[in-house]
């Protein structure tokens, strides 16, 4: 395949493979990012998303395949253009965060002035602290330091390993507003969980690793499309009685879940309940959270892989 | 390049800001002009010496020789009628201890001397004074004054060393010259683990605070480990240089100063480069080992308790002293010179008691080279494989099976 057909793609993973001793980590993974898309990296702790991760960055080799980042195979240059949060983070604990930041700046070949620096930090809510060392500031705020760092070289792409571990409710929801603003920035983004209902949140596409193989990829709407229940969602009031082609029935927060034989359609359900002339608030095809299609797929997979 | 650079620089402004470094650097110079000033502050007030209680000490004549010359320096030799008398008289503390001259002493030579107290043998100043005292006795009126003089001290010996050319040999040798080296070899072997120290001490704590995988994701291993190398070196080779330059000051000022069995102290320029030199391979050495404990270490303790052994295969030459003093160029000493772990010190041992044949440095500066790149290679593979692998030591199997697929 020549470079020329992988100019558009942030990045082209290739059949890549690692393999440990006996244990093979990662087998058979492909999947592109395309520029400016926000792409999930997802799969339970140990499926292999952090390997892949590192072979991406050219920090392990793979044993074969090939990956290239922004059209290129990884040159020197490289390392540069990318923004990566691993997933073991830490920083020079007697460093203040100034002195942080500017160093990985300079390791990105990056000089940064001050001022740009204070204005992420002001951004951040964390200019008060840019004199203290890492040490004496606590571990979300590390966290957040540790985001600066990624994104300080202004990369084109920005990987993120777990980026959510470890934060409270106030700063998972800050970093998801400053992945948003990334996105709109036009940068790509990749980013690894375990959560499933961030990717949800979060990811226009996303690829599911299981045990180092492929589980899923894909558009999230499509998978959810593909893997959603024959099911509906409604909430209603008063009683509209029994319907039929519905083989259970599940009371829920707010709505009802109704789960349809193979022969019926949502519509033939729709249409009874015009027909009832019920007081429906809510239809909705039912469409299952990814955790649950993880469940369901990981579940059968690994049974059957062991 | 510049990335290493941008290693280089942070390392080494990071390492001569710490304080254990810093101390340590400054230490030595500082002890040396302390030494000197307490050595003058002890002469000075040695002018006006406090009357020291002058060392009673008893004989028993029983040959009737033996009556004059019984003041010396720092001992008073009184004589006791008897031994028992002599014996309460020690015990009453008026002498410290008595000897016997018995009757056939001119012509057996034997002298019992008794004494309370426990120690290590007669002291010098009793044993002289007691040998003055005897040649004092047996010779007044059967020879001059001089030739007396000559009989209880017959020897004050001079030697000088001459090179070819029958000049001043600049290295004058002897205990004052090897004192110097031997104190280097001490600084030397502080110096390279020092920094080689510190190396292994940054990758543990890198490993330890999860900053590695931030550090490889801007550079290569290759960049991060010839930054830290370099880097951390040059603060070495700054404290070495430091100490080099203040040993020299330090050696003239004790030589001008305290004179006596150290006015031939004096470092030669030979010595200096030697030491540079040394220094130089033997942290590019230690260096490249530590590199490698660190990066299999899962802690920076664990990094720490795996390099002892090649720490302490430094300090060897430091057991075969004696033997090295004893002959400078004998086998041992050829061979710790060979030996890239124990050459530093050897070396800097050796240079002090005799000169190393040339070929000899040769080899060993090969050896250390030839050592350095061969493990060069294998701690690369090592750092790219065990770097990131946390939380435990790995076996020596296992890194053995994992080198061999990398």
């Amino acid at each position: 395949m020549s470079n020329k057909t992988l100019s558009n793609a942030a990045v082209q993973v290739n059949k890549i493979y690692k393999t440990y001793g006996k244990k093979t980590v990662v087998s058979d993974v492909s999947f592109t990012v395309e520029k400016g898309e926000i792409f999930g990296l997802i799969g339970p702790n140990g499926a292999g998303k952090t390997t892949t991760i590192r072979m991406m960055m050219d920090i392990i080799k793979p044993d074969s395949g090939e990956v290239y980042i922004l059209g290129e195979k990884f040159g020197e240059e490289t390392k540069n253009k990318i923004g990566y949060l691993p997933e073991e983070r830490g920083l020079y604990k007697k460093q203040t965060v100034m002195d942080t930041i500017r160093y990985m700046a300079s390791l990105k070949s990056v000089t940064v002035a001050d001022e740009r620096i204070e204005e992420m930090l002001q951004h951040v809510g964390m200019l008060p602290h840019k004199n203290k060392k890492i040490e004496e500031m606590s571990r979300g705020m590390g966290q957040l330091i540790q985001f600066l760092v990624t994104i300080i070289h202004d990369p084109a792409l920005v990987i993120l390993d777990e980026p959510f571990s470890g934060l409270d409710p106030v700063n998972t929801e800050l970093l998801k507003g400053l992945i948003k603003e990334l996105k709109e920035q036009g940068k790509s983004i990749i980013f690894s969980t375990h959560q499933m209902n961030q990717v949800e949140e979060l990811c226009d596409r996303l690829f599911m690793i299981n045990k180092g193989s492929k589980v899923l990829y894909g558009n999230l709407d499509d998978i959810k499309q593909k893997y959603r229940d024959n099911s509906v969602f409604i909430t209603y009031e008063g009683n509209i009685g029994a319907l039929k082609g519905v083989t259970d029935s599940r009371q829920k927060d707010g709505y009802t879940e109704f789960f349809l034989d193979n022969k019926t359609a949502p519509q033939d359900i729709l249409q009874q309940l015009i027909d009832k002339r019920a007081t429906v608030t809510r239809f909705e095809i039912g469409t299952p959270s990814l955790h649950e299609i993880f469940i369901r797929i990981a579940g059968i997979n690994g049974d059957g892989n062991e | 390049m510049n990335k290493i650079k941008t290693i280089f620089k942070y390392e080494l402004l990071t390492t001569i800001k710490r304080k254990s470094f810093i101390i340590m650097t400054l230490a030595f110079p500082l002890l040396g002009i302390l030494a000197i000033g307490a050595y003058q502050i002890l002469q000075g007030t040695g002018e006006t010496p406090p009357v020291a209680e002058k060392l009673a000490v008893g004989y028993v004549d029983n040959t009737g020789l033996f009556n004059d010359y019984t003041s010396y320096n720092n001992v008073n030799l009184i004589s006791q009628p008897d031994e028992t008398t002599a014996f309460s008289a020690m015990t009453g503390k008026e002498i410290q201890q008595y000897f016997v001259i018995p009757e056939d002493y001119l012509s057996g030579g034997v002298i019992v001397r008794y004494t309370l107290e426990r120690e290590l043998g007669i002291s010098g100043e009793v044993a002289s004074a007691m040998t003055e005292f005897l040649v004092n006795n047996l010779l007044t009126g059967k020879v001059d004054d001089i030739t007396i003089q000559r009989v209880v001290y017959p020897l004050s010996l001079n030697s000088i060393i001459l090179d070819s050319s029958g000049q001043i040999a600049e290295n004058q040798g002897g205990f004052a010259n090897f004192i110097v080296p031997y104190i280097f070899s001490i600084l030397l072997i502080m110096a390279i683990f020092t920094s080689s120290g510190f190396l292994l001490q940054g990758l543990g704590e890198e490993k330890e605070n999860r900053v590695m995988e931030i550090l490889l994701s801007s550079v290569s291993p290759r960049q991060l480990i010839t930054g830290k190398v370099l880097g951390l070196g040059a603060a070495g080779l700054i404290q070495i240089v430091i100490w080099l330059v203040s040993a020299r000051y330090l050696a003239n000022m004790a030589s001008s100063t305290i004179g006596g069995m150290l006015s031939s102290l004096s470092i030669t320029v030979e010595f200096l480069l030697v030491s540079l030199i040394y220094f130089i391979l033997g942290y590019l050495l230690f260096a490249v080992i530590m590199a490698g404990a660190g990066s299999i270490g899962a802690t920076a303790r664990e990094s720490q308790q795996l390099s002892v052994i090649f720490t302490l295969s430094a300090v060897v030459p430091f057991y075969f002293i004696s033997v090295i003093i004893d002959k400078p160029d004998g086998v041992v000493a050829q061979v710790l010179t060979f030996i890239p772990f124990t050459a530093p010190i050897t070396v800097m041992m050796r240079m002090g008691i005799a000169e190393i044949p040339l070929w000899q440095l040769g080899i060993s500066v090969v050896l250390i080279i030839a050592t350095i790149i061969g493990l060069l290679f294998v701690v690369a593979k090592i750092f790219r494989t065990f770097l990131l692998m946390y939380g435990k030591t790995p076996r020596l199997g296992e890194i053995i099976r994992m080198l061999r697929q990398a």
